[in-house]
């Protein structure tokens, strides 16, 4: 039996073949932290942990994304404090607007395939886009991490995922992460890796899609076998092929031809249904932006559909560009002007009103319509508020009639 | 008396604790009031130290937030018996010495309510008259829940636990 990919690259992390079920001992090529958590993984360093330099300042990386630019005076402190550090110890640091983690360490080739990245954050699966092995981890592991150099990580079994057909026109990856969702539900990959076979037609944009969200059926990582399409900044190690015979724990189809839009309800990623089962739904929010879909595709895709069009009356449409480079390049091409002229209301890249802290968080009345990747009730704000996750092109046809529409029925 | 305070399936972290409440926000705050605020003020307002949760499947979906693990150890719930985990919560969890068990069966048998004392040595459960075993955890989480956490563990052995 061969290896999957996620026991090809911990083989390789370790040093010795391992297989699923194993306990190793790695040194993780990159570790991630961002400004939510850095300023509280600092005190794990100090206070706990008692150490003054981290092991290796080249592995670290650190972001500044979640409350961008600071929205109080401790926030900005705490990331005032994180600054010295990186200064202090040499370690890379994203400053205020450069993006989303997940999206600046692609941009900035420095998850590429064959790596192991781990994160402060759950969607640091995204990294599976280009066919690392990322997974997110909680503060103690990563001041761990940056003291020793290392970490521990159970090799996972694997759920493939064979795709196949092309999605119809207006139905996209955001679609197909929702439907995986629905149908194996936010625990049907717990403890696992999922690898997506059968697409390698998918842009580099739909492959961060689906590994971003893997985490919201439980997994440990999700990878994309990284194929030449990606380009020359992300050569793929000779080792890291796909294998036929490799032992997948548990194999399911999708058909994207059929496949009409999805949309998650409140307030669990899993409560998903065709666009088509709600009738007239209002919304008051509209969210374009976060890991999951805040990349430049999105943003052109919304401009295709709002071109001429303005947002309905009542309608707030936030957009947040997941970098800066998302956004020169919408301000490039017209699409960031044709979504400013519909009404569209533009803040910092970074993530935005994602978790609830700033850039529009939601009140009792609210009900929005996000293009994120959590609809847990809180969220975004008030526990009252709704949250119903779609795809960028639901949420530009939404954001034109008020309630939530499905894009191929506009005129 | 300590009692049980029972959830249902997919708790997740933005309901243990809601991200406007992290330590990033309130940095004054006692995160240990902020456990379950929203979601279960009744919790927020009256859990005690030796309480234990019960819940179903997948508790603890969702984010990475470590505080939200940190919530409850800090709110001095002795052990959370689930269905099952979300992996990141688990791990979380068993790194700050949160003692967590699977055990679907004890999971169907208590209420919300039930009074219940679990004893950290044998991890004995007694609910009113009824004694369960918990099942021990496989010897990789046990060896860092008996050392105290992951950071006790390493400072101690100079080392990750061996699986």
């Amino acid at each position: 039996m061969s290896p999957t990919l996620s026991e090809k690259i911990l083989s390789h992390a370790a040093g010795h073949p391992v297989q699923a079920g194993d306990f190793v001992v790695i040194r993780p090529d990159v570790v991630m932290s961002h400004d939510s958590l850095t300023p509280s993984i600092l005190k794990i360093f100090h206070e706990q942990l008692g150490a003054t330099r981290v092991a290796d300042p080249q592995q670290l990386v650190f972001t500044m994304d979640h409350v961008v630019p600071a929205a109080t005076v401790s926030i900005a402190n705490d990331q005032n404090r994180v600054r010295r550090f990186a200064a202090e110890q040499g370690i890379r640091l994203f400053e205020v607007g450069r993006g989303i983690c997940h999206q600046v360490l692609v941009e900035e080739r420095i998850a590429t395939p064959g790596k192991v990245v781990i994160g402060s954050d759950s969607h640091s699966t995204a990294y599976g886009a280009v066919g690392a092995f990322g997974c997110g981890m909680g503060s103690t592991d990563i001041a761990l991490a940056w003291a020793t150099g290392q970490t521990w990580l159970r090799v996972p079994e694997t759920l493939r995922v064979i795709l196949q057909g092309r999605f119809r026109p207006w139905v996209e990856a955001k679609d197909l992460a929702l439907r995986l969702c629905r149908e194996i539900g936010l625990d049907g990959a717990n403890y696992m890796a999922v690898e997506y076979h059968g697409a390698p037609w998918m842009s580099l944009a739909e492959r961060q899609t689906l590994a971003s969200m893997a985490v919201e059926v439980g997994a440990k990582a999700g990878l994309f076998p990284p194929d030449p399409s990606l380009g020359a900044d992300f050569p793929i190690p000779e080792w890291l092929t796909v294998d036929e015979d490799a032992h997948y724990a548990r194999t399911i189809t999708l058909n994207l031809e059929n496949l009409p839009p999805q949309i998650a309800l409140p307030h669990t990623v899993e409560n998903v249904v065709d666009l088509n089962e709600i009738n007239g739904q209002r919304i008051s929010v509209i969210f374009l932006g976060t890991c999951t879909n805040g990349r430049y595709e999105d943003l052109a895709t919304a401009a295709r559909i709002l071109r001429g069009r303005r947002v309905a009356p009542g309608v707030r449409f936030i957009v947040t560009p997941a970098s800066q480079q998302v956004l020169t390049r919408a301000a490039a091409d017209g699409s960031l002007q044709t979504l400013i002229e519909a009404g569209a209301v533009l803040t910092t890249p970074g993530c935005g009103p994602c978790m609830g802290r700033h850039h529009g968080v939601l009140g009792e009345d609210d009900i929005c319509l996000s293009t994120g990747n959590r609809n847990f009730r809180g969220r975004m704000g008030s526990p009252e508020a709704r949250i119903f996750l779609a795809s960028p092109a639901v949420a530009a046809a939404s954001a034109i009639t008020g309630y939530i529409t499905d894009p191929a029925t506009l005129d | 008396m300590t009692r049980i305070w029972k959830f249902g399936d997919n708790v997740d972290t933005d309901q243990i604790v809601p991200g406007r409440y992290a330590p990033y926000m309130r940095p004054n705050a006692d995160l240990a009031t902020a456990a379950f605020i929203e979601a279960r003020p009744e919790f927020a307002a009256h859990a005690q130290v030796g309480d234990i949760i019960v819940a179903g499947r997948n508790f603890g979906c969702g984010s990475s937030r470590e505080y939200a693990a940190e919530a409850l150890k800090r709110r001095g719930i002795a052990a959370i018996i689930a269905v099952s985990f979300a992996r990141i919560f688990f791990r979380n969890a068993i790194n700050l010495g949160l003692p967590l068990f699977e055990a679907p069966d004890i999971v169907a048998s208590v209420q919300d309510g039930d009074s219940a004392t679990l004893d950290p040595l044998t991890w004995q459960l007694r609910v009113g008259t009824t004694l369960w075993q918990l099942p021990p955890p496989p010897p990789f989480f046990r060896q860092i829940l008996e050392a105290g956490g992951i950071v006790a563990y390493v400072q101690r052995y100079q080392r990750f636990p061996q699986g």
